[in-house]
């Protein structure tokens, strides 16, 4: 399916390489950008005036539980990384295969191959073969991979294919059981909880891992003070170690689970005031790369339970550029920081053409109107559940337009 | 005991004001005054249980003690408290095994709802369960204890044996010994004995003590001998068998020499301290037999006295709203 050619002119373009963004036009042939500011434009062009509203690339969500095309299609997001998670793990070439042609034309997802087999831990999967199929990066799952040993094969062996490995960084041991980070809060809704240690252990493992295979790894959340200063340091040293964020964890922090609110069970869970405003130091100062929703719909018979006994994971999609925008409006990351976090720091982890401006990358793109104010509201979402710890919430920044490949989403 | 009117004094309030909440989920966020109303109304029925104006009281009236989780002396306590003061009592014990997913908790509430009981009393083994309850029926729910979070009548009739025993609760020093971390008795007294003045004191295994405990106003030790030190309470925990296997500590009896109340240890307390336990003890490992079973200074078997009193005062408090009680309809 090609795309006619599209101009949008009068638009204010941001692009994750540039330093600021600036007005401009912008023209897609065959789907990719063809030119900035083009000195002509081919007579079957469709042209749209952006009224100077914001154009990005299209978001690249790194790490979601479920691939929505209609809460993606909201919340601006071209291009999603599947977790291997799900009723059957993603572990083999057929699944991935199909998982990565679930979306297309409109989203397209790119399956991260389960790291071991029926992600148990303990065998290697056939990542090469599902690499083939289309995986972009193998992943740990919901858990991190508990044997030393055999996380160590998995990262020597996708960094030989060149795919990244995303992990989850909990120590297993320390947070059996637990659904809390441990605070008074935990302790006042009796809920088990483990020390948010637990995360900076695990992060400390894997990064000399690291050091052994010299393999890429991403940290698909981290959320502590002690882990966000073991990948500075690590980058420091020019580790390959990158780590992501969700918005929930950046803005909330323990004391959202009062009253034993399960929309606000996440894994892993959230943390305390001290670490979150480290999260936000380490948005500020780039030792975070990515920002993504972990985007997991979870209805009430996952959710409208006692706290303990309820599922994590929260619906993320139609929230991460909103809640973003936040943190550009109340000036923690610039514009063009906010869209390195959602599209090209993801992008280039994935390896895809994507997440860019640059002439020659895929025509993922969005346009955004930042100022339009609007209430999250859970029921009124699209994803399959409407698991939102931010229901209420006022933001602002909505999605008017989205191309995929050139392409008009509608 | 109240039978005077009080003074119109804010921290007195009288009628609907002196307890204005429509569920008892929890003694946190009480006010003192709020905690000595209910005790104060416990008092009338020590001593009044079966008289014939409580026996009519709550008349035409049911009550429904939903337990998700085994109990044999709570249920007891609020069946009998429910049918002195007149009350049909229902007892609806639901396995926990057929009722662990998710809907059927909330379709559990909607049918003891829709059933229009007056009151229900309500245990669960998950911590925020009776408050998700709570939050689906049309009628007041009193917490007989859920998860790890808080048992509030349990609270409240170890405040009012402390009360009883010692003609106050202001200034006491209040020693809660064993397994603080898996008990919600322990996060009552603690909140409860603390908004009423009295200086709490957390002891046990460090496992089993965990430091938060400090965030709610209690002092934190790993030897139980600093903790006993010149007490005027000590109250034991029971020790859940299941912990005791080398998962929290290592055995019974290594419990017992490093932490279990004998009577060198009490030595070690006021001479007048009391010694007081929930239920159901563990002989010879959180408390000796001979402590246990000294008049003069074990409370348990009164505990379990107050306990009745306790609950007329609550189903009868939460309930006058709808039984147009002066002052509270």
């Amino acid at each position: 399916m090609i795309a006619a050619p599209l101009l949008i002119r009068n638009a204010r373009l941001v692009d994750p390489l540039a330093s600021e963004p600036r007005d401009a036009s912008l023209l897609a042939i065959d789907g990719r950008i063809a030119a900035i500011n083009p000195a002509e434009t081919p007579a079957d062009a469709i042209t749209v005036d952006a009224q100077g509203m914001l154009l990005a690339p299209g978001i690249v969500d790194f790490g979601v539980f479920a691939a929505e095309p209609r809460a993606c299609r909201f919340g601006g997001i071209t291009r999603v990384a599947l977790m291997p998670d799900g009723a059957h793990p993603l572990d083999q070439p057929g699944l991935i295969e199909r998982a990565a042609k679930a979306g297309k034309p409109d989203l397209w997802i790119h399956p991260l191959a389960a790291a071991t087999r029926a992600l148990e831990g303990q065998t290697l999967a056939e990542t090469g073969l599902m690499q083939a199929a289309g995986a972009r990066g193998v992943a740990t799952g919901r858990t991190r991979v508990a044997d030393a040993g055999v996380m160590a094969r998995v990262l020597a062996y996708a960094g030989g294919l060149g795919l990244v490995t995303v992990t989850h960084a909990e120590d297993e041991g320390l947070t059996r059981g637990a659904v809390a980070t441990t605070s008074e809060m935990a302790f006042r809704l009796g809920l088990p909880s483990a020390p948010a240690m637990a995360e900076a252990m695990a992060v400390a493992r894997d990064i000399a891992l690291v050091e052994v295979t010299g393999a890429p790894l991403h940290f698909r959340q981290l959320t502590t003070a002690a882990a966000f200063d073991l990948v500075r340091a690590a980058k420091r040293r020019g580790l390959p170690v990158t780590c992501g964020i969700t918005p929930a964890h950046l803005l909330l922090n323990d004391v959202a689970l009062g009253e034993w609110r399960t929309f606000a069970r996440l894994s892993p869970p959230l943390r305390g005031e001290d670490d979150r405003q480290a999260a936000l130091a380490a948005l500020a100062d780039g030792t975070i790369d990515v920002l993504c929703s972990a985007h997991d719909p979870r209805g009430p018979e996952d959710k409208r339970l006692p706290f303990a006994d309820a599922a994590p994971g929260m619906a993320g999609a139609e929230t991460l550029l909103a809640l973003g925008l936040g943190l550009v409006h109340d000036g923690t990351i610039s514009l063009t920081r906010l869209f390195a976090l959602l599209a090209a720091n993801p992008a280039r982890l994935l390896g895809v053409e994507a997440g860019t401006l640059a002439v020659g990358a895929e025509a993922d793109l969005i346009l955004v109107d930042p100022d339009t104010p609007w209430q999250i509201d859970t029921r009124r979402m699209s994803a399959r559940a409407g698991n939102t710890p931010f229901d209420g919430l006022p933001v602002q920044g909505r999605v008017r337009s989205v191309w995929k490949g050139g392409r008009r989403i509608d | 005991m109240t039978s005077s009117p009080r003074p119109l004094d804010p921290r007195t309030p009288n009628g609907h004001a002196a307890f204005p909440h429509r569920h008892l989920l929890g003694l946190a966020g009480l006010q003192p005054w709020e905690l000595s109303f209910l005790l104060d109304e416990a008092e009338r029925w020590v001593d009044q249980a079966r008289d014939d104006a409580g026996r009519s009281l709550l008349a035409g009236l049911t009550i429904i003690n939903a337990f998700f989780e085994n109990s044999t002396r709570t249920l007891l306590s609020f069946e009998i408290a429910g049918k002195r003061l007149g009350a049909d009592v229902v007892n609806m014990a639901v396995a926990q095994s057929s009722v662990k997913k998710g809907e059927t908790l909330i379709d559990t509430a909607m049918t003891l709802n829709a059933m229009r009981a007056d009151a229900i009393v309500i245990r669960h083994a998950s911590s925020g369960a009776v408050a998700l309850i709570a939050d689906k029926v049309d009628c007041p729910v009193l917490n007989a204890g859920d998860g790890l979070h808080e048992h509030p009548t349990q609270g409240l009739l170890d405040a009012l044996t402390i009360r009883r025993r010692k003609g106050r609760i202001d200034g006491l020093t209040v020693a809660i010994c064993g397994d603080i971390r898996h008990s919600r008795v322990a996060r009552s007294n603690m909140i409860g004995l603390a908004t009423l003045g009295a200086k709490v004191r957390v002891a046990g295994p460090p496992t089993l003590v965990p430091r938060e405990a400090e965030a709610l106003g209690a002092d934190r030790f790993t030897r139980v001998e600093d903790a006993l030190d010149g007490a005027d309470v000590v109250m034991m925990l029971r020790l859940q068998s299941e912990r005791m296997d080398g998962a929290m500590i290592p055995s019974p009896r290594e419990f017992h020499a490093l932490y279990g109340l004998t009577a060198e240890r009490l030595a070690l307390a006021k001479p007048d301290a009391l010694v007081m336990h929930p239920g159901p003890m563990n002989r010879g490992v959180e408390i000796d037999s001979a402590i246990a079973d000294d008049p003069e200074r074990s409370a348990i078997t009164e505990q379990v006295a107050m306990g009745v009193a306790v609950r007329m005062a609550c189903l009868d408090v939460l309930t006058r709203q709808r039984r147009g009680v002066e002052g509270w309809a």
